[in-house]
């Protein structure tokens, strides 16, 4: 992949999008059959799967904590998910937002009702194009709704990227590499409002004005992603509930 | 048809109405878990859809034994706990005979959740009529959440099932549902249960697990 020339023509985007439109999402949910809960999703080109098991008893032992549930959070990505072959297990950056994406987790599950178990939560990225961990962010979201696991909201990520001194939402591949700033939020939805900012991070550069341009942009496309992961976890109920009439 | 709600759904702005599946933040009543939003004239509860047996004191348990201690029994009840059985509390220990002739591992037991201390620490019970060894019959898992509507309203589902199909029936609180009888009448009930866990979120369930049963009873006997 080499650096296109321009990022914006006529105020579309590559690949035809506008600067505040998000990539195409499907979600699906329930598809691993002996995973507590578990959610298979695309956004434009990434797919990744995501399976939630507990709360469990905690193994090891050492890992248990008293007085609340231990979270576990494991982000991968397969081999074959990005163009150039990525060697096999944990490196640098997939343990880095292992870490972050499990602390915006900590946050919002209710962690003191099950004392001394563990709640796991693994995610694979099966096939990558930008923003890899928003998308395993709002697979694991609907992964621990369909596990039923009490939670003070749901959480939505999305990212937003800064091209030829554009800010746009949901960067693909070419914007990712080549942009200027790339700044992935999540945020819990509580109550069809977004609460708080569960996890925020940001490479490049961005002014303080632009920031703030940002968040109204990723709030947005977020209300649209939080709309979708509820359709998706309400599908199963309505489908089950047509055959029977 | 009840509304089902996600987690953090906002279900009321009065906190003195919140029950289970709920909880309060700021003086509006949220829920925690995807469940079915019911509402009395003095609360508001989430039924859950999903989710792990969390044992509470009195649930009658059905569970298998994984380790046999000095002093009881370490018995798995399909929750993030295991739960302890005493010696004490077995009513089948008589001196001079060895835990592991009275129940051994991969055995199955009804038992009643005795307490619960703050650390989880599960504690089970034998004494009661109900409980006892399972040596025979057979063991039905499904999801700990759908086990009130395989109950029903004051036992009414049970009720069904047994005077249609004449087999004995215990329903354990963490999901396990023994069956014992007549094998083709157990196969129905198996059967019977699974499609209830299926379609538990839906109205008018007693009716349709009727006209089931009686359908597949035709089926065999024609």
């Amino acid at each position: 992949m080499s650096r296109p020339d321009k990022f914006i023509i006529n105020g579309k985007r590559l690949d035809g999008r506008l600067p505040d439109q998000l990539r195409p999402i499907k979600i699906e949910v329930g598809v691993l059959r002996r995973a507590d809960g578990s959610c298979y999703i695309e956004m434009g080109k990434n797919k990744v799967v995501a399976a939630v098991y507990g709360p469990r008893e905690a193994f090891p032992r050492h890992i248990q904590d008293p007085s609340k549930v231990v979270v576990r959070y494991r982000y991968n990505m397969a081999p074959f998910s990005v163009e150039e072959r990525k060697r096999p297990g944990p490196d640098r950056r997939s343990i880095e937002i292992s870490k972050v994406s499990k602390e915006a987790f900590e946050a919002i599950i209710m962690k003191e009702l099950f004392p001394r178990s563990v709640v796991d939560i693994f995610v694979e990225v099966l096939q990558a194009d930008a923003g890899s961990r928003t998308a395993c962010i709002n697979a694991a979201s609907v992964a621990l709704v369909d596990a039923g696991i009490p939670m003070k909201g749901m959480l939505t990520s999305v990212a937003v990227a800064k091209v030829d001194g554009v800010l746009v939402l949901d960067p693909m591949k070419e914007e990712d590499n080549f942009g200027e700033a790339d700044m992935p939020f999540a945020f819990l939805i509580r109550g069809g409002k977004i609460e708080s900012i569960a996890l925020l991070q940001m490479d490049g550069r961005m002014t303080r004005a632009e920031i703030k341009v940002a968040l109204n942009l990723a709030k947005k496309g977020a209300m649209e992603i939080y709309n979708l992961q509820r359709e998706a976890i309400m599908k199963q109920f309505v489908e089950e509930g047509e055959e029977n009439a | 048809m009840r509304r089902i709600v996600l987690p953090g759904d906002l279900l009321s702005t009065n906190p003195k109405l919140a029950g289970h599946g709920t909880y309060v933040e700021g003086e509006k009543v949220y829920s925690r878990i995807i469940g079915l939003f019911e509402q009395t004239d003095n609360s508001i509860r989430v039924i859950p859809l999903k989710g792990k047996y969390n044992p509470s004191v009195g649930d009658t348990i059905i569970g298998i034994v994984r380790e046999v201690t000095s002093n009881g029994w370490n018995v798995d009840i399909n929750s993030p706990y295991q739960a302890f059985l005493p010696v004490s509390e077995n009513p089948e220990c008589k001196p001079g005979k060895k835990l592991n002739e009275i129940l051994d591992i991969g055995d199955a037991i009804i038992a009643k959740v005795m307490s619960i201390d703050p650390r989880m620490r599960v504690t089970i019970t034998m004494k009661d009529k109900v409980c006892r060894a399972i040596r025979f019959g057979r063991i039905v898992a499904i999801n700990p959440a759908r086990v009130p509507r395989v109950i029903g309203k004051k036992g009414s589902m049970i009720k069904l099932i047994k005077s249609e199909l004449d087999v004995q029936i215990v329903v354990g609180q963490n999901g396990l549902i023994w069956l014992n009888g007549d094998r083709r009448k157990v196969a129905i009930a198996e059967e019977v249960v699974y499609l209830i866990e299926e379609e538990a979120h839906t109205e008018g369930l007693t009716d349709r697990v009727g006209e089931f049963i009686r359908r597949r009873k035709n089926v065999q006997t024609g």
